[in-house]
This record gives C-alpha cells, sequence and structure tokens, in this order.
C-alpha cells in the first residue's frame, strides 16, 4: 500500500527546504518564453480601436479605408452600431496586419461616431450616484442599538481605499491559430485548464479541437482567468484572415480595460467599554468595482464583534469592470477594519496590541495562533520598546510610528490531476495542465514528486502549461499549492509503489517493506539490501510505469487544508514638512501550514509586502468625471513601489509539528491582505490624526495634518 | 548592428523602436514591452557601452553599434555572476521585469563596484517589478559585487 502522508520532519530530504526555483535560470537569461514572446508561421498583429467614452451608443463604423491599407489581412465588427459601451477602451473593431505599426495605423484609420450618453466614474460621493447606487439589505447581529448606549466609548471614522488595477507586467493577450478546424491558444492566464472552455462556448467548436499551451506568464493577481473579448475576437479574426493573430494590450489598455479592485469607502462606529472591551461595530459602506457595482467587503474583519449592523451600497460606475484581485475583498475589509481598530485604542489612549490581545476571543478558532503571532511580530519589531501614543512628540519633522494588522485567507486545495511517468532509463516526469504563475508551482511540483521518489529535484522533469496533460485548477484564491502538491504527491506514491512491486523479488523482499531514497530502492532498515534508481528502472523492460494522483481523493486521506491567520506590523517615518511617508520596517508573521519550498514562500510573502507598499502610498486609479477617462493609464503617473522605497522586510514562517500536521495552505493571497491597514495605523501613530485614504499621499498627509490644526 | 557580438542586418521603418526591432523583427525576447515609454526598464539593453531603455531608442539610432541584450550575458551556458546570484537569492517571480533587470543590474555594478544598500537602491531605481522581487534583487546585486570583486569583504 502506498504511503500518501507527508513525511515526517526528520525523514524529509526536499520539503520545507529552501530551494532555488527551477525555471530562475532561463528566466535570468532572458530565454523564459512568454506569450508576448511568442511568434507563430505566418502571425499577424492585432490592433482594437477602442471608445474613447465613458458611456456611448455605437452609432456607425466606416472600416473601408482601413481594408486597404497596406499590410491589413482583416478587419472585423466586435460591437455593430447600436451596441451600447459602458466604460471607455472597449473594443469596438479589430484588425490584423502584418506588422505591429501598420495594425495600429488601420486601428487609427476606422471610423467610429458614437452617441454619447451620461456617465459616472467617480463614487467618493455617493449623494451624486442617483440610481447608480444599490443598497443591500442591511445586516444586523446581536443588540448594536443598546450596545451603543451601554458602550463607555464610542470611537467613529470615515475611510476609503481607492480603485487599484492590476497593471501586470506582461499586458493580457494571446495568439489565436487554427489548423484547420482545430484551435491552437497561447494565451496569458491563470488557467491554462479552464481557458479553453471559453473558447469552447464561445465559437461552438468541440472541446476536443482546443488546445492550450503557455509556458510562463507575466503576472495574473486575479485578472487573467478568462479568455476576454480580445480573446474570442482574436480567435474570430484569424479565422477570417486565415492566419494566426496575436493581440497583446497595449499598456494604457492594461490599465483602462484589463483589471480592477474595487474601491471601498466606509463610516464605521465602534462601541467599547472603558478597559479596551470592544462591544459594538456599526458601519455604512459603498464602493464600486464598475458596471457591475460592488458588493460588501467582508466586515468587520476577522473580529467577531458580539453587536454589529452594517449596510452597504453598491455603486454602479463606467469603469473598466473589476476582476478579483489578490485576496478579493480582504485588503479593503482589512484596511476599514484595523483602521477603525486602530482609532478606538486612540481614543481610550490605550496600546493597540493591548487592544488585540485583551478582545483576542473575539477571533474565533484561530484566536491563540493570532496571539502567538502578534507576540512574535511584537518581539522582532520592538513594540513595547518604540511603541509610543498617537502622535510622535520628539522634536523635528521627522515624525515616527508603528502600526498592526491581521488577515485571514482560505487557500483550501483546487481540483488537480498529475501524470507522473517513471521511464526504464530512470528519467521521471510529471505532468498537470497548470501554471506557474512566479509564485513557484514548477518547483512545488519538482520537490513533493523528488521526495517521494527518494531522488534529487533535477531528476523531475515537470511538464506544465498545456491542456493536453491532466487538468488541473486554475490559480487562484491560493489553490494551487495545496492542489498541485497533492495530486502530485499521490501519483508519485502510487507510481513508486508499482516499481516496488517490479524489484521486490531481486531484493527478496516484500513490495512493502521497501522505501526509496538517497536514489536508491532499499528494503527498510536494512541499506545493505538495495539497487540503485537506474537499476530498478532498468527492470522495467520497454513499458514504463504511468500512475495518476488526484486531489481529492478521499480514500487516499487528505494532504492540505485551509485557514490561515496571520499579523503584520509596520514601522514608518513620515516627513511632516512634505508629508512623505517613508517605510522603515514591515514584519510579516504567516502561518501557512505544511511548507513545501521555504525560499519561494518567503518570496511570495515579500512580495505581498511590496505589493502591499504600492497601494498603500501609491496606487490609484484616477478617474476623470468631465471626460470619463482615466488620468493615468501609463506606468509614470500610475505609479508602483521601486527598490526604494520598501524599507527592511522581515518574514517570520510559522513552523513546527502543529503546523505541519495542518498539511499544505496556499500562501499567495495572505500577507498582501495587512500592509494597507498596518501602514495606515503607523502612519496616524506617527503624526497624530488619520489619514483617512489610501494611497497615503504626500498632499493627504498634509491636509490630514492641516486639519489636525498643523505640525504638532 | 551588432548584437551580443553577432552582426545583425535589418531594414525597418525609421518609426520602428529598438526593442521592437529586437523583439518583432529578430528573436531577441529577453527584453520586454511593457510601459513602453522609458518608466518601467524592463526593455533595458546596452547600447554602445551605455544603458538604455530600448522601448525609448529607435532602431536606426543604434545602427552600427554594439548591443548588449540579456542573452549576451551568460557565457557559453555558465550564467553571469549577476545572474547566478539572481537564482540564488530568488530574485524573480513571474520574471518580466526580471531580464531588464538583470541588465541593469551589470551595467549599475561595472560602474560601482563596491556598492552599498543605499547605492543599489539609488542606483536601481530605474526598473519596476509587479510581483515584488526587490527584496531578493537587493541580496543578489550585493552577492553579485562580491563574487565579481573575487569573495572580498563588502567595502
Amino acid at each position: 500500500m502506498a504511503e500518501y502522508n507527508w513525511p515526517e520532519a526528520s525523514k524529509r530530504s526536499l520539503i520545507g527546504k529552501r530551494i532555488s526555483r527551477l525555471d530562475g535560470p532561463e528566466k535570468v537569461s532572458g530565454k523564459a518564453k512568454y506569450t508576448y514572446d511568442l511568434k507563430r508561421p505566418g502571425m499577424l498583429y492585432g490592433k482594437m480601436v477602442r471608445c474613447p467614452h465613458a458611456h456611448a451608443k455605437v452609432s456607425s463604423i466606416d472600416t473601408s479605408a482601413a481594408e486597404k491599407m497596406p499590410g491589413v489581412k482583416a478587419v472585423k465588427i466586435i460591437q455593430d452600431p447600436g451596441s451600447e459601451i459602458q466604460w471607455a477602451g472597449d473594443g469596438v473593431v479589430v484588425v490584423a496586419a502584418t506588422e505591429e505599426h501598420l495594425a495600429e495605423d488601420a486601428a487609427r484609420a476606422v471610423k467610429v461616431t458614437y452617441e454619447v450618453l451620461p456617465h459616472l466614474v467617480r463614487e467618493e460621493d455617493l449623494s451624486k450616484a442617483g440610481d447608480r447606487a444599490k443598497p443591500a439589505a442591511e445586516k444586523v447581529a446581536g443588540d448594536p442599538t443598546k450596545a451603543f448606549s451601554e458602550a463607555e466609548v464610542v470611537s467613529e471614522g470615515t475611510y476609503s481605499i481607492a480603485v487599484i488595477t492590476h497593471c501586470c507586467l506582461e499586458s493580457h493577450g494571446q495568439i489565436t491559430e487554427w489548423e484547420g478546424d482545430k484551435l491552437n491558444v497561447f494565451p496569458s492566464t491563470q488557467a491554462v485548464t479552464g481557458i479553453g472552455g471559453e473558447f469552447v462556448k464561445a465559437l461552438g467548436i468541440p472541446a476536443t479541437n482546443v488546445r492550450v499551451r503557455m509556458n510562463h506568464v507575466g503576472g495574473g493577481f486575479g485578472s487573467k482567468f478568462n479568455a476576454d473579448r480580445w480573446g474570442i475576437e482574436g480567435a474570430r479574426l484569424a479565422k477570417l484572415a486565415g492566419q494566426p493573430v496575436k493581440i497583446m494590450l497595449e499598456r494604457d489598455a492594461e490599465l483602462m480595460v484589463a483589471g480592477g479592485r474595487p474601491s471601498s469607502f466606509a463610516k464605521i462606529k465602534m462601541g467599547a467599554k472603558k478597559d479596551g472591551t470592544i462591544t459594538a461595530w456599526e458601519s455604512n459602506s459603498w464602493g464600486t468595482g464598475g458596471p457591475g457595482g460592488a458588493g460588501m467587503p467582508p466586515l468587520p474583519y476577522v473580529w467577531q464583534i458580539p453587536n454589529q449592523r452594517m449596510n452597504h451600497t453598491g455603486v454602479a460606475t463606467n469603469i473598466g469592470p473589476a476582476r478579483a484581485w489578490r485576496a478579493p475583498n480582504h485588503p479593503q475589509a482589512c484596511f476599514l477594519t484595523m483602521s477603525a481598530i486602530e482609532d478606538l485604542a486612540a481614543a481610550l489612549k490605550m496600546d493597540p496590541l493591548e487592544i488585540c490581545l485583551k478582545n483576542i476571543s473575539l477571533l474565533g478558532p484561530r484566536a491563540s495562533l493570532y496571539q502567538e503571532e502578534l507576540l512574535k511580530g511584537a518581539e522582532i519589531i520592538e513594540w513595547k520598546r518604540k511603541w509610543h501614543l498617537r502622535g510622535d512628540t520628539t522634536a523635528g519633522h521627522i515624525k515616527r510610528g508603528l502600526g498592526l494588522s491581521m488577515h485571514t485567507w482560505g487557500g483550501a486545495p483546487h481540483n488537480s490531476e498529475c501524470r507522473v511517468t517513471i521511464n526504464p532509463d530512470g528519467s521521471v516526469s510529471a505532468e498537470l495542465a497548470s501554471q506557474d504563475l512566479g509564485t513557484g508551482t514548477r518547483t512545488v511540483i519538482a520537490i513533493v514528486a523528488a521526495e517521494t521518489l527518494g531522488l534529487p529535484i533535477e531528476a523531475i522533469k515537470v511538464n506544465i502549461g498545456d491542456s493536453a496533460y491532466p487538468p488541473s485548477g486554475g490559480s487562484g484564491g491560493s489553490t494551487t499549492v495545496g492542489g498541485v502538491s497533492s495530486s502530485t504527491r499521490r501519483a508519485a506514491a502510487d507510481a513508486l509503489d508499482e516499481i516496488f512491486k517490479v524489484v521486490a523479488p531481486a531484493l527478496n523482499a516484500d513490495p512493502a517493506n521497501l522505501e526509496a531514497a538517497g536514489s536508491k530502492i532499499q528494503v527498510k532498515g536494512d541499506a545493505s539490501k538495495s539497487m540503485t534508481w537506474q537499476q530498478a528502472c532498468s527492470r522495467l523492460g520497454v513499458k514504463p510505469i504511468r500512475a495518476n494522483g488526484k486531489q481529492p481523493d478521499p480514500a487516499k486521506g487528505s494532504l492540505a487544508s485551509s485557514g490561515v491567520a496571520g499579523i503584520q506590523m509596520a514601522e514608518v517615518t513620515v516627513d511632516t514638512e512634505t508629508g512623505i511617508v517613508k517605510i522603515e520596517k514591515l514584519v510579516s508573521v504567516q502561518d501557512m501550514g505544511l511548507i513545501i519550498d521555504a525560499k519561494t514562500a518567503e518570496s511570495q510573502i515579500y512580495g505581498a509586502l511590496i505589493m502591499g507598499v504600492c497601494y498603500a502610498l501609491y496606487e490609484e486609479k484616477i478617474m476623470d468625471q468631465a471626460t470619463g477617462r482615466m488620468l493615468n493609464p501609463n506606468m509614470e503617473f500610475y505609479k508602483l513601489a521601486g527598490i526604494g522605497d520598501i524599507g527592511t522586510l522581515v518574514v517570520h514562517l510559522m513552523t513546527g509539528q502543529e503546523q505541519d500536521a495542518r498539511g499544505v495552505i496556499g500562501l499567495g493571497e495572505p500577507p498582501v491582505v495587512s500592509p494597507g491597514a498596518a501602514i495606515s495605523n503607523a502612519v496616524a501613530n506617527a503624526i497624530g490624526v488619520r489619514v483617512p485614504s489610501l494611497p497615503i499621499t504626500p498632499d493627504r498627509v498634509l491636509t490630514a495634518m492641516e486639519k489636525k490644526g498643523g505640525l504638532t | 548592428m551588432r548584437i551580443n557580438g553577432t552582426r545583425q542586418n535589418l531594414s525597418v521603418e525609421p518609426r520602428v523602436t529598438l526593442l521592437d526591432a529586437l523583439r518583432n523583427y529578430l528573436d531577441y525576447t529577453g527584453a520586454k514591452k511593457v510601459c513602453d515609454r522609458a518608466t518601467c526598464g524592463s526593455c533595458t539593453v546596452i547600447l554602445g557601452g551605455k544603458m538604455v531603455y530600448s522601448c525609448s531608442v529607435l532602431a536606426i539610432e543604434a545602427q552600427g553599434k554594439d548591443i548588449t541584450t540579456v542573452e549576451g550575458l551568460s557565457t557559453n551556458g555558465k550564467l553571469a555572476p549577476i545572474q547566478a546570484a539572481f537564482v540564488e537569492n530568488d530574485a524573480q517571480q513571474c520574471g518580466f521585469c526580471t531580464p531588464g533587470f538583470v541588465v541593469a543590474c551589470k551595467a549599475f555594478l561595472d560602474k560601482h563596484p563596491s556598492p552599498t544598500l543605499a547605492d543599489v537602491e539609488k542606483g536601481l531605481g530605474g526598473n519596476l517589478c509587479r510581483c515584488g522581487t526587490y527584496a531578493g534583487v537587493r541580496q543578489a546585486v550585493l552577492a553579485a559585487a562580491n563574487t565579481m570583486r573575487g569573495g572580498q569583504k563588502n567595502g
């Protein structure tokens, strides 16, 4: 019987160690080929004609001039006259030409007229939203009216967090190529298995006729699950032209239409006893994620406050539609809640760390884990020594402050199948129609297969990124590591079981009494009775061993679970003359169950902290109500943090038997949830007043200081 | 043009950028097209000994000049010290900014063989990453500097 459970710590040679990602060498040498880098024989370049209005009806389209231009092979109307456009940048016509700039010329030569309709692209003032505001039913728990009337301290605040975009460095797009009635798609995607189905549905072709391939993807963060209009229309255009077509979005289109995290605004009231016991919550929140509005983020976040009243209004706006953004809804909910708690602590003149510890029982089943993590973080950042009451009272214009936050995420394993093949020459492959977003998925698969088979990691050839391999879920919700490690473990264990049966007679042993370690197969507890991996595999003759592993597979136990905690602390300095916030230190203490690769796990957290600095201090999709357009659809004014903006980063991974026993839990999302709140709280602690909005730009810092009454 | 030591002849329209020439007309796809307006550094190459954003140089401006792209940094399949340090310090995630970053780091280290952390943060501010690999990049540059000086202590 194959051994499916994870080996215990003392028996692991690879799992949990610090292993460099397998595709590192090809990435650093420019050899890694992304969708954007691919060329197919006869390939054309596709460009879209985009609507300049936020809300309009197409009146007329004249493609005649474009069709006659040099190099143009196909022109296709994708939104006929009469179609209603809901956001600026939406595609109306698509053209294909032999060279990229010729396609651009042709797109410019298409004449489209519009009937311009009224638009709304800003949502901060709910009173101006009119019938675009869609209130949800009130949610109440306990008796908030009574709790507030009995509260000894009530704290109130208004907070907001802007719409940001995904800004993948490799923009969205794909090559679509027909071979007769078969379609090859080379997309930039987070869902190699899933995306093909959208082409099947839209084009009315059998699933067996669509093949999806992708080796590397230049960022997704939740925005690359779908075929999208440019994918489906790209396939139709390729059919029309009789040649493959590559459409990659230009940077402005990428920022306008290919991603967006909904905004959140909230007026929050909290009630507590004088000793810091939290008793009541009331929130009136609103936000937008484009034409679909926005649902309520999970408020109050993490804390199970006994008496609550929540009202939320989604606002439908004419901005590019929202897409899942790394930990959807959590950064917003976290920022709103943790800011309100910090403001309550300030009203009580208490240390927020003490408030959190005092109310720890409100954190539900993971309360003790949060407590452990808070204490660990406090030790690392020297909270007790450095924390002060709100407002740094030391002389000078550089003010220093500390802030904290906490978060949660699921990260349960997705469905996954893995096929492990052991060849008579000793070579081993693991195949899954999965994808590596840069999280280290390839490396994780290789580690699990190698550990299971007792081989070095280099012995495993990992094949992913092709829908011809066994299906595996899309990479979203931090579900990939649990899914692929479970399916790979089971496939490798079953394959090993097969090879044990083959070699057992030669070793004069029962197959159940064999083990694989150090590139050998040996009798358990008797290394003298062994044969090398090569010798063992040569006994297969001409027939390779193939085994399929699945997640889930209840008969084979459970290798992964879900539900992490996690805390972060920030230390910042604020220049009260310029309003510039500088990150001094960020500390992340994170649990994630059993760690497969400590090096890439740490990288996920470093990356999340840095992405958090981006949205805490710099990022905002700035919309102009007068024109309905995005004002900063470029990387000069849509700002990301640079290498000098991130301060000292400290990552502490929770490890040990207790974590191992939980199995694998996804990590990609949770650590990106807290930075905004932790940094905002640190700024408030430094300057003595809340800067109510993210990103915390210098003008917002100075405005908040002025409202407070100046520099002191 | 001489690209990574190999002479390449190419005839393109004057408006074609060096980046598009490398990517669309030749097969040097290491340099990436991201911001396309000299902000993010993903298209960084070395032109005539000088680091440039190839999205903002016209191909005709590169006529007759020596160009080094990321593909030209390793020799006989052996990674250059900065590349090896990127791998070891996990200074890449999705890897799309990585080639530009690697070239920028190489050019930076050629000028500043013994950088401090502050030098690194100032000198490499012209490259942007979305996944957040800066922590690894900082370590990689300092480690590569050390290796290139023959393992002496960082000064």
